[in-house]
């Protein structure tokens, strides 16, 4: 059974969102939670004071949370209490009014050995978790909705396929601040989103026009770099409706800052909907062809 | 072990033929190890507050989400007019972060270490005259003033259409640095200047190997040689096989912005991707480079004041030559995001977590030299094990990114910033103090207030923790490095992290006047302020030692 479908036993699908919703956990993480206010996650933007992720919305950002909130992190947290230990102790017990004469000991094989293998054994049982993920992350499964993104200074183009339902692509810019309206959150809201439908694998096929760019969306836990003369390919299944923003994630010039990605998430039927209206919005000359991405994006 | 001389050394007080050139001339034509490591460290010292104030400034910009600094700061330094101050701002922006970037590595970090305290100290510790090729050892040190006057002077010739200076990060990736990007003469600047310092490393990597491999004295064996120049030496080959790679990285961006070529330019057959394979393959063991000669520094530091021998020295040393090699075989783990395929993800995942063994064995050996020490706390030594914790933390931080998975969530965020800064400013930084306050007195001759160090030390540990540690929180909820303006719910730790710069600002002044004051007080340090844990040869010496060490070669032998 994945982790995932054991979690899933273990908190019932709502209870799942819940329990990460409330940061609280046996241990470690409810510390940190009880010295920092504990906030209230929120769908696909960051939330003022948080210190963790935002909200998983898709199969692989429980993956990867998990991974790093329930191995790495309590790991790394247990080596620096270590060796923060080993140290305070040291400084007591060893500083030069309690222990005037030093020893003379330079070696002992048996430490050696232990403080060797210890690690390497460490690494391998986050190795293995670790492996699983990439491979999740890497491989793609068979996609129901397959669009391109294009990265641009300083914007997203959104291209559909025409033989999907779409044959259409359009700009999504940033609003500026004059043309936020209320409930757009400054530097991510955009006017156009990326809409795809919920519950489907959606494969995102990344380039960009001029300079390297990166597309990330925080919440499906998905990052690929938009590289000039590259198609790269990514792919995301979320779970939930709702708006899900990310950032450009690659130097790309002076309004870096200032060219968000945004997901739009809805209902089979409503994307149906969308994708017959915006293909007479957003009509293109030169539609594209799935058979035309998929012949692009083998292997060479 | 210990070592002592068999034979004394007798100080040559210069006559005609040895007395050193006096004046401008005795620095700028200086072939002493002692004064070209001198100019290095105050050319560090005066670059570190440079690099260090264009942080200060880009923090006070990222105090609030916003722009409130870099406009303002663009109408006076680019003479930006108000409609455009906005975007010459941003622009601005992404030119200081680079250049902070370049500073700190090649002429604050670099310099203090390798040029500054290896270039004292190698020779010293050894028992070696001086360096093997001194003239070249000048050479090194002016190309870096060349280089960074280069440097400065790309900062304010056109770079992006309209703008100056060039603004792409440390990394230089085309297409942004190729004429798609910054078609401008600043990237060209900071090409030739980056040539230069790479000139003048590698130059220096063959000063020390050569010195080290064929100019210790007798009965100094590899096998008895101080950590530190173990340290030096593993960094040196590191310059050696690398520098020439990014030289070459550097030379067809050049030959691409100037003469046609198409390396990088997929319009002709070309990949952006080529750099950053090239770059990286630098750039991973560089940061090596930048950490390796502070171990060194800890390992002398964690002896004397533990008054104990380093436990476990052949692990020490072979451990910094482990590092040194698997860290040439894992660069593209700063790739991760790029489209490499799933095998090729897979190796470097592993062979970076390779790396955390040799790490994780010295980490573990230092504390192991303090195990049943008589330790003193003494300025160096606050240095050094705060060195050895905030290191620690740095270091799992980068066993977290070098999970492919997980960078897939941490890639250019600041949670990346946080691991670097911490294992460079809370590293490299912490190792360099060390080894200032360590050296201090035998380079000068004089004490300084131990009162005043001890605050110095405790302002920078606070400050850079409350600088760095909330950026992890930053990375974590997904906000992006290399960003002028933010979402608003990214305030409250951006807010604490600056303050935290503030207040590390104040500390580099508080720094400032500490050297003054040792200076005007002339308190008189004496050979060896450090008393029976200072073992290496240079504590034998005169503070200052005479201009001509070592002319008469000390005979080495070991005592257990």
């Amino acid at each position: 059974m994945s982790t995932k479908d054991q979690l899933r036993q273990y908190f019932g699908t709502q209870g799942l969102f819940r329990a990460r919703r409330l940061l609280g956990r046996p241990w470690g993480l409810a510390t940190l939670a009880a010295l920092f206010p504990a906030v209230v996650l929120a769908d696909g933007y960051p939330v003022p004071g948080q210190i963790g992720f935002q909200e998983a919305a898709t199969p692989i950002a429980e993956e990867i949370q998990f991974f790093h909130n329930d191995i790495l992190l309590p790991i790394i947290l247990g080596i620096c209490v270590f060796v923060l230990s080993l140290l305070v102790y040291v400084v007591f017990r060893f500083n030069e009014k309690a222990n005037p004469i030093a020893a003379r000991t330079t070696h002992h094989s048996g430490l050696e050995v232990v403080w060797t293998v210890t690690p390497v054994m460490i690494l391998i049982v986050i190795a293995i978790p670790s492996f699983r993920l990439l491979t999740h992350q890497v491989t793609i499964p068979p996609a129901d909705v397959t669009l391109k993104a294009t990265g641009k200074q300083w914007y997203w183009t959104y291209t559909y396929p025409k033989d999907q339902g779409g044959g259409f692509e359009f700009d999504s810019e940033m609003l500026h601040d004059a043309e936020l309206k209320p409930g757009d959150i400054r530097q991510l809201a955009v006017d156009n989103e990326a809409v795809v439908p919920v519950g489907k694998v959606i494969r995102v096929q990344v380039t960009a026009a001029d300079v390297i760019h990166s597309l990330a969306v925080p919440s499906f836990g998905i990052r690929i770099d938009a590289v000039p003369g590259r198609m790269n390919e990514t792919w995301f299944k979320a779970e939930r409706e709702g708006i899900y923003y990310g950032q450009c994630s690659k130097l790309c010039g002076k309004d870096h800052s200032d060219m968000p990605i945004a997901f739009r998430v809805v209902s089979e039927e409503k994307y149906a909907e969308w994708l017959a209206e915006a293909s007479k919005k957003f009509a293109m000359k030169t539609p594209v062809h799935y058979a035309a991405i998929d012949k692009a994006a083998a292997p060479h | 072990m210990s070592l002592t001389l068999e034979r004394t050394v007798t100080p040559h007080v210069g006559h005609d033929l040895h007395a050193p050139p006096s004046g401008w001339r005795r620095y700028l034509y200086a072939t002493n190890h002692k004064d070209i490591g001198t100019l290095y460290i105050l050319f560090a010292v005066v670059a570190g507050f440079i690099g260090g104030g264009m942080s200060i400034l880009m923090r006070m910009e990222l105090q609030e989400p916003g722009l409130q600094v870099f406009p303002i700061l663009a109408q006076i330094i680019n003479g930006a007019s108000p409609e455009t101050a906005i975007d010459a701002g941003k622009n601005l922006y992404n030119v200081i972060i680079t250049a902070h970037g370049l500073i700190m590595i090649f002429f604050v970090v670099m310099p203090a270490l390798i040029g500054g305290f290896g270039n004292w100290f190698v020779p010293l510790m050894i028992g070696a005259p001086d360096m093997a090729f001194p003239r070249m050892n000048n050479l090194s040190f002016w190309f870096l003033v060349a280089s960074f006057g280069l440097a400065v002077t790309s900062m304010f010739v056109e770079g992006a259409p309209g703008m100056m200076g060039f603004g792409g990060g440390w990394v230089l990736y085309p297409p942004l640095s190729s004429n798609e990007g910054h078609p401008g003469p600043a990237m060209d600047f900071l090409i030739l200047s980056i040539h230069l310092a790479g000139a003048s490393s590698i130059l220096g990597a063959i000063n020390f190997i050569t010195t080290i491999f064929n100019m210790r004295a007798p009965g100094m064996t590899l096998h008895k040689m101080p950590l530190f120049a173990w340290s030096i030496l593993v960094t040196a080959f590191l310059l050696v096989l690398t520098l020439p790679v990014l030289a070459g990285a550097i030379t067809m961006l050049l030959t691409d912005r100037n003469f046609g070529t198409t390396f990088f330019d997929p319009s002709g057959g070309g990949d952006p991707l080529l750099f950053q394979h090239l770059f990286w393959f630098f750039g991973h063991p560089e940061v090596y480079i930048l950490i390796l000669p502070g171990f060194g520094i800890i390992s002398q530091i964690i002896s004397t004041f533990s008054r104990k021998p380093i436990f476990g020295y052949l692990g020490m040393a072979y451990a910094m030559v482990a590092i040194g090699f698997v860290g040439l075989v894992v660069w593209a783990h700063h790739m991760y995001t790029v489209g490499m395929s799933l095998d090729t993800q897979r190796y470097f995942v592993f062979a970076t977590m390779v790396i955390a063994v040799p790490t994780g064995v010295k980490v573990f050996s230092w504390i192991a030299t303090m195990w049943g020490g008589s330790i003193a706390f003494r300025p160096p030594m606050l240095w050094a094990i705060g060195f050895i914790f905030l290191f620690t933390v740095g270091g799992v931080t980068g066993v977290v990114l070098a999970n492919a998975g997980a960078d897939r969530a941490f890639h250019e965020t600041y949670y990346v910033v946080a691991h670097f800064h911490y294992v460079l400013s809370l590293g490299a930084v912490f190792a360099i103090f060390a080894g200032f306050y360590y050296w201090f007195p035998k380079m000068t001759g004089y004490m300084y207030n131990e009162a005043l160090a001890n605050l110095h030390f405790w302002v920078i540990f606070v400050s850079v923790n409350v600088t760095f540690f909330p950026q992890h929180f930053l990375g974590l909820a997904g906000m992006p490095r290399r960003y002028i303006d933010y979402p608003d719910a990214f305030t409250l730790w951006n807010r604490i992290s600056s303050f935290g710069a503030y207040l590390s600002g104040i500390g580099a002044v508080l720094f400032l006047y500490l050297v003054y004051d040792a200076f005007a007080k002339k308190r008189l340090a004496g050979n060896n302020p450090w008393g029976r844990g200072a073992t290496t040869l240079e504590w034998t010496l005169p503070s200052p030692p005479p201009f001509h060490t070592f002319e008469t070669l000390p005979i080495v032998s070991a005592e257990h």
